[in-house]
Order: C-alpha cells, then structure tokens, then sequence
C-alpha cells in the first residue's frame, strides 16, 4: 500500500499543539503537576485516545519528575510537565539529570508566565536549563513548539540527554491554525479511507543496571559531569541545524542589528522593516562563535526579549558592539512585551516601524473588575468565620484559589508554605497563628510542614480547605478524592495522614453548616499546639455537574434593616438594588447568607 | 495584514467560545489564525479580554490602537478596552450591565464614554443583546447574537460562521444558537 502524507489543520490552543506533537512522536510516559499555563497538556494527553498512553497527575513536581525519569530510564518516550514555580520544587532531581541523562527521549516542558498572568513570580526557566547544562527549547509560536516537541525527542535520544521546552503563556494559552500529520492510504475507496496518523503500539519499557551511570555517587559524578561537558558542543551544532535559529542577512549596510526570542521575536518581525539584520534564537545553549560573526558587523545590537536579559548577556560575549537591552533600560526588566512597547523601543533607537498604530490611552477611573471566589465557593464561608472567630489574628495562606478571598489572607509565597511559615512565625508572635491551605496543596507540599510544626511544638490552627479538587487550574482530580486522571484510585484520607503526623486535634466539618463551624473554631481557638480543621465541601464546579437539587433564596424587604451583613459576606450572588440587598441569578443555594443574617429576613423559597 | 478582533466581556460570559468560533471558521476557509485566551485567575468572574486575528501568523496580541472591530459582551469592559480600537475600527457591544462587586467607583455612563470614543456614530453599534437571545430563546446565547451582527462586518463568511455554531455548542443548544445568530445578523441598526 502506498502512503501519502497529507497535512491537515486544526484550530489549537498551544498547549494541545504540544500534546499533538508528543503524540505525533510516540510518547509513552507523560506526568505532571497542575499550574497555569501549563496544565493543558497533561489534560490533552489524557483525553487523547488516538495512542496508548500512561498518564497521570502526580502530588507535585519533584514526584512528576522522578516518576517521569524513571519511565525514561527504562527507555521509553517521556514528558513532565510543570509551570515554572513547579521547577523549583522539582529542581534537586532536575540539577543532576544531565550527569546520568536518560535512555529514552525525555522532554520537560517548564512553562514560563511573563507580566505573571497566573503566578507569584517571573522567573525564566532558560536560568534553570543553563545551569542544569540541560539543552532548552524557547518557541515563538503554537506551531513552533509542536514542531520543537517533536525533535527535542530526537535530539534527547541521540545525546542521551534530557530536554526542555520552555513555552510561555502567549504560546500556550494562544490558539492558532496548526498542522496536524495524517498518512493517508491510498487504496481504499474514499468512503472507508482510513487514517493512520499516530502508531498505536507502546514500547515496552526495560531498566538495564548499570551501577556507573544510575549510581551518582561522587566517584561516577565526576565522571559523568566531564562526559556532559564533552557533551555540550556536540548538542550545540545539532541544534544549529534547526530552523528554530533564522538569521536574516543584511540587505544595505546598516548600523544596528536586532536579536531576540521567543513571542517577542514576533512582536520584532512584525515590525522591522525587511532591511534591519535579524537574528532570531529558539534555541540554547547558543553558538557564541556563531552569533559573533553576525553581531560583529553591527556598531549596535538591541536585543528585545521577555523576563531575563539572557540572551543579552550571550550577546555581550559574542561581541565587543554596544549591546543595547535591559541593562541599558531599553527593554523593560518586568512584565510581557506587545507590539506597542516593541514598538517604542525600535522608535527610540532609531529604526522606523513598518506598520503604524493609532495613539490611544485608556480611559481612567474605571471600576475595577478583578477575578472573586465564585458564589457558592465552600472556601468563602469558612475563612470568613475564621476572621471573626480569630480576631486579631495572623492568617498565613497557601497557593489556590482562596487567596482570592478578601478574608484571612495575610501570607501566600509558595505551594505548602501556608504551615511552615505560620509555625515559624508562632514560635516569634503570641497571636494566634491561623494556616489555610486546599487539599491538593497540602498533599503537594503540606505534609511535611505539619509533621516539622508537630516535632517542634508550633503553636498552629491549620484549616485544610478540603474542596475535593484542584479548582484554580481547572479541576484535576487529587489524590484525597478517590479519583486520578484515568479513573478510581485509592482514596487516601486527610484525616489519618494528619492523626499519622502527630496532630491530636483533627476535626472535619462541613463548611456550609456555619454553626457547627463556629464550635469548631472556638474549641480549636481554646486548645494549644498543633491542631487541624478540615473544611470539607466540594467546590460548585464539581457539585453542579452532580445534580444536587438547587435551594433558592430571596430577601424579605419587610425584615430586612439594611445593617449590610449580607453584602460584607461578599458573595457574587447578593448584590445592591437601589439601597436594598438582592439575591440575584449566580445564587448556588449554598444557604450561608441566610444564616448569617441575624434578622431572619434570607429565606429558602423552594 | 491581519484583521483584528478584540472578544471582551466578564468571565461566564462566553468569550471564548465567541473567540473559538470565529478562530474554527478560519480553519474552515483555510486561512491563517492566531488567537490569546484569558484563562486561570482571571476567569473567576474578572474582565477577560480574547485577541482573535484573522489571517494572523505573528503574535496573538492586538496591539493598543489597532483593532478592527471589538465584541464586547458587557458594556463596562467595551469602556475598558475601547483605546484597543483603530480611528475607523467598529464597536459592537452589548449594552446590559453587570456591576463590579464592592467597588467603590460608580458604575461610569458608559454608552455616552463609548458614543464619545469613537469618530463617527456608525462606528459604535450598542444593542441588548440579551434581549435579543431572550428571543432566540436564551439569555445566555447573547454571545452568538453579537457574533450575529458582527457577521455583517467580519472578512468571514455567513456558511462558515453558521458551520463553526453546530460544530462548537453542545447539540441540543443548536437550535436556540442559530436563531441567535439569525437575529442578530437581520438585527436593525438603528
């Protein structure tokens, strides 16, 4: 039968490109943790059935990763992704993967979240990549990185080396007309041509012993690190030989050159007029030799990229030119480019854009409309009560969604450092310490923050919002629901795995019932030591999709004293109409705000 | 030269099924497109903001002063977004309000700021696309009435557009959704 290759094209957000192109290359393996913008993936990957593919969310990155290298080590095809704050979690086995490197084709996908859209920073996981000497993949569109995927596969087989591909928010969250590969046969009548796009069959994955490389003790670490070194120039002309790097030649002399990478290279080439030099770089470590010969034919180079002035710097080396960038204050050091800041950065430097923009300013003064807890969200009720009933208290808080809530959110730095830094913060300040964190946080990174508050005696409420998923990044299931991402799994209890850590106190409680939370918390408030509240309620995304039967509530006007307690509460679904409180269409019928009206006036009215 | 749609509107609204419509009926006439999504912290109920450009194959963002025409779904954000719109870009926004929560600053007149930001009166066309969908024979279609009037002006065609709402709503809202489009696209500007 004769193949043909036929190119078809799908409408697909970035993230689902690249779960394309793992498919299109025969992945086996795929982990990951969830976090925006990267948790697409992983889903897309799960739901695919178009290959036989193990997935699975894991409790957080360094589990994601070790899983992952573990599934590469036995020569199989594999991925984990992570956003970037998740790297750092994963960053002990990410340091000293280069050194022993992998069997199978091993591709880390770090998301990077410029103008943070989504995070609580904007670090540049091209950092990590150098220092880790793991090569790094940086695409400037959808289908770039499908197509960047694809032969990170090939280049980590052929140099047994792991790889990264680093895209970032606008390249997974963007959505653009990608090529997806189909061999068509060419013998069947049109109406049962069949489509063999990608090969179903798994390899079978195999761990080979070999004590030199698996084992990095410090008599194999040195040697593996002067082989990874040897290593490094080999990957360099690989990586010369993809059409990720594109150098525009210069058509008339000119005095400046223009270099950068990734979304921003677009944001540049939509710009520049077609006689400006133009280096676009997808791809590191970088060829300094190679860049020289570009870089020094130019007095000046202005190098415009996104979060850390990196390839500035490799600039810098590769040429004695005035480099213009960051260092300079030319670019910004923060924040996402666009085309209107690329824009004036080529104005001020004296290049002329082909394309003109029409002046405009925002109109000022607006009301602000920032993302809120969703009306009813289990999370609001509790921490609520948790400020009332703990009156001048220090509420340390977690990575999710509560820290949208106005209410016992004074701490949020990173996932699980809710209990940590409340217990450190106990053994300084006699007020009392209040911890919240979700369920898949403390499974990600809690535990071992309550088993160190426990062996050293912190004096510590920790209340686990126990909403029955990972809500903020799209509802991934958690390992406290019975559920992973291929179906029913072992329900762990958070109950027993906080008795097992030493706490005394452990209590669960539904926080929709507002008076039996309010004892709760009280006896909680009278104890010392460590003590663990879990507030359990599924999240309203979950809930809606299992039919519960809806309550429904209205204000009665004759009772109501407009005191405002309602609208305090701050529920999406209790609004002001005229000069009196209604109950509008978002109601969930969660009843909270009827029991907290102290003059009865919020009724159930079916 | 792409032309750029900027999709506004509260998250729930429907954004970005308006954005992914527009986005499947370019693969249909099998042009070039690149779109940017809002997704994680800002759809809980925040302003959310889609770039659509047709015939796009740089990057997703529209820049300020350079739209072509803006949908927006909620009168407060067409305010908020309108500096994205070039001198002879086109306005189509719903008018029904939905009022930020706990805000201290009032509700501004939006219709007036809007009237008032562009150059001529045909160039900002305000309807209760609500109204419209209530209609069609749900409220919630009001992000297909809009597309509806938008197709009047928008370099697609009526078919591919009409193709993209039966393949991307859920089938048993089908019908309610191409009586929305229907209505909105014969709609009197008045």
């Amino acid at each position: 039968m004769k193949k043909e290759e036929i190119i078809i094209k799908k409408f697909l957000m970035g993230n689902e490109a690249i779960a394309q192109g793992c498919l299109e290359a025969g992945i086996d393996f795929a982990t990951g943790y969830p976090g925006t913008p990267s948790s697409e993936i992983i889903t897309s990957l799960s739901i695919s059935n178009e290959r036989n593919v193990y997935v699975e969310w894991s409790v957080n990155e360094k589990v994601a990763l070790e899983n992952a290298i573990g599934a590469a080590w036995c020569g199989l095809r594999s991925i984990c992704v992570m956003k970037h704050v998740g790297l750092n979690v994963a960053a002990d086995p990410f340091m000293s993967l280069a050194y022993t490197g992998v069997k199978g084709g091993f591709v880390i996908i770090v998301t990077d979240d410029p103008f943070p859209h989504s995070s609580q920073n904007e670090q540049d996981s091209r950092r990590y990549a150098h220092a880790a000497k793991i090569p790094c993949l940086d695409p400037a569109t959808p289908q770039e990185a499908k197509d960047m995927v694809k032969y990170a596969f090939e280049l980590s087989e052929k140099y047994e080396i792991p790889v990264m591909l680093r895209p970032t928010t606008r390249i997974c969250h963007a959505r653009s007309d990608i090529e997806v590969e189909k061999f068509q046969i060419e013998d069947l009548k049109p109406t049962n041509q069949r489509f063999v796009k990608i090969p179903k069959e798994k390899r079978v994955g195999r761990f080979f012993k070999d004590r030199d490389r698996w084992v990095l003790v410090p008599s194999n670490a040195k040697i593996l690190h002067r082989e990874l070194q040897i290593k490094q120039k080999k990957i360099i002309e690989d990586l010369n030989g993809t059409p990720f790097n594109k150098r525009v030649k210069n058509i008339k002399e000119t005095k400046i050159a223009v270099v950068s990478g990734g979304v921003a290279s677009c944001y540049v080439k939509e710009l520049i007029p077609n006689d400006i030099p133009f280096f676009k770089i997808g791809t590191y470590p970088v060829d300094i030799d190679r860049l020289g010969e570009f870089t020094k034919n130019y007095e000046k180079i202005l190098v415009i990229e996104e979060l850390d002035p990196i390839l500035e710097e490799i600039v810098k080396m590769s040429t004695c030119s005035t480099v213009l960038g960051k260092y300079t204050g030319d670019v910004p050091f923060y924040g996402e480019l666009n085309q209107n800041i690329v824009y004036d950065i080529l104005i001020k430097n004296g290049i002329t854009p082909v394309v003109k923009y029409d002046l405009k300013k925002p109109v000022e003064g607006l009301p602000a409309r920032p993302p809120i807890l969703c009306a009813g969200c289990p999370h609001r009720s509790i921490l609520y009560l948790i400020e009332k009933i703990f009156k001048n208290g220090i509420y340390t808080s977690d990575i999710g969604c509560y820290t949208l809530s106005p209410f016992s959110v004074d701490t949020c730095l990173c996932m699980g450092a809710s209990i940590t830094i409340g217990s450190g913060i106990s053994h300084c300040d006699k007020r009392d310490v209040v911890a919240t964190i979700g369920d898949s946080t403390f499974m990600h990174t809690g535990i071992p923050g309550l088993i160190n508050a426990v062996y050293n005696n912190a004096n510590i409420l920790i209340v686990i919002l126990d909403n029955r998923t990972t809500a903020m990044t799209g509802h991934q299931p958690t390992a406290g629901t019975g559920q992973n991402i291929q179906g029913e799994s072992k329900e762990l209890s958070l109950e027993k795995i906080c008795q097992a850590c030493g706490a005394d106190f452990v209590e669960t409680v539904d926080p929709f019932d507002i008076n039996l939370s309010k004892k709760i918390l009280e006896r909680a408030k009278k104890e010392k030591g460590v003590r663990v509240i879990i507030a359990r309620h599924p999240c309203y995304m979950i809930e809606r999709k299992q039919n519960v039967e809806k309550a429904y509530y209205e204000i009665d006007v004759k009772r109501c004293t407009k005191c405002g307690d309602c609208l305090d509460y701050g529920c999406p679904a209790i609004e002001l109409y005229d000069i009196k409180p209604i109950i509008n269409d978002l109601c969930t019928g969660c009843g909270v705000c009827s029991d907290l009206c102290r003059n009865g006036a919020i009724r159930r009215i079916k | 030269m792409s032309f750029d749609l900027l999709i506004v509107g509260v998250g729930g609204q429907g954004t970005i099924l308006a954005s992914r419509i527009i986005g499947e009926a370019c693969i249909i006439e099998k042009r070039h497109v690149i779109s940017a999504e809002t997704h994680g912290m800002a759809q809980r109920g925040g302003s959310v903001e889609n770039h659509v450009r047709i015939d796009g194959t740089m990057g997703p963002l529209i820049p300020i002063g350079g739209a072509d025409m803006i949908l927006s779904l909620e009168p407060l954000e067409t305010v908020r977004y309108i500096h994205y719109l070039k001198n002879d870009g086109l306005v189509i926004s719903n008018n029904v309000r939905i009022v930020p929560q706990k805000s201290r600053v009032l509700y501004p007149p939006v219709e007036k700021i809007i009237r008032s930001k562009v150059s001529k009166p045909e160039q900002a066309v305000i309807c209760n696309a609500n109204a419209i969908a209530r209609k069609a024979g749900n409220e919630l279609s009001s992000n297909i009435v809009l597309i509806g009037i938008a197709s009047r002006y928008l370099p697609l065609k009526e078919e591919s557009l009409i193709e993209c709402i039966k393949r991307v709503v859920p089938s048993k809202a089908t019908d309610v959704n191409l009586k929305a489009f229907d209505l909105g696209r014969r709609w009197k500007i008045s």
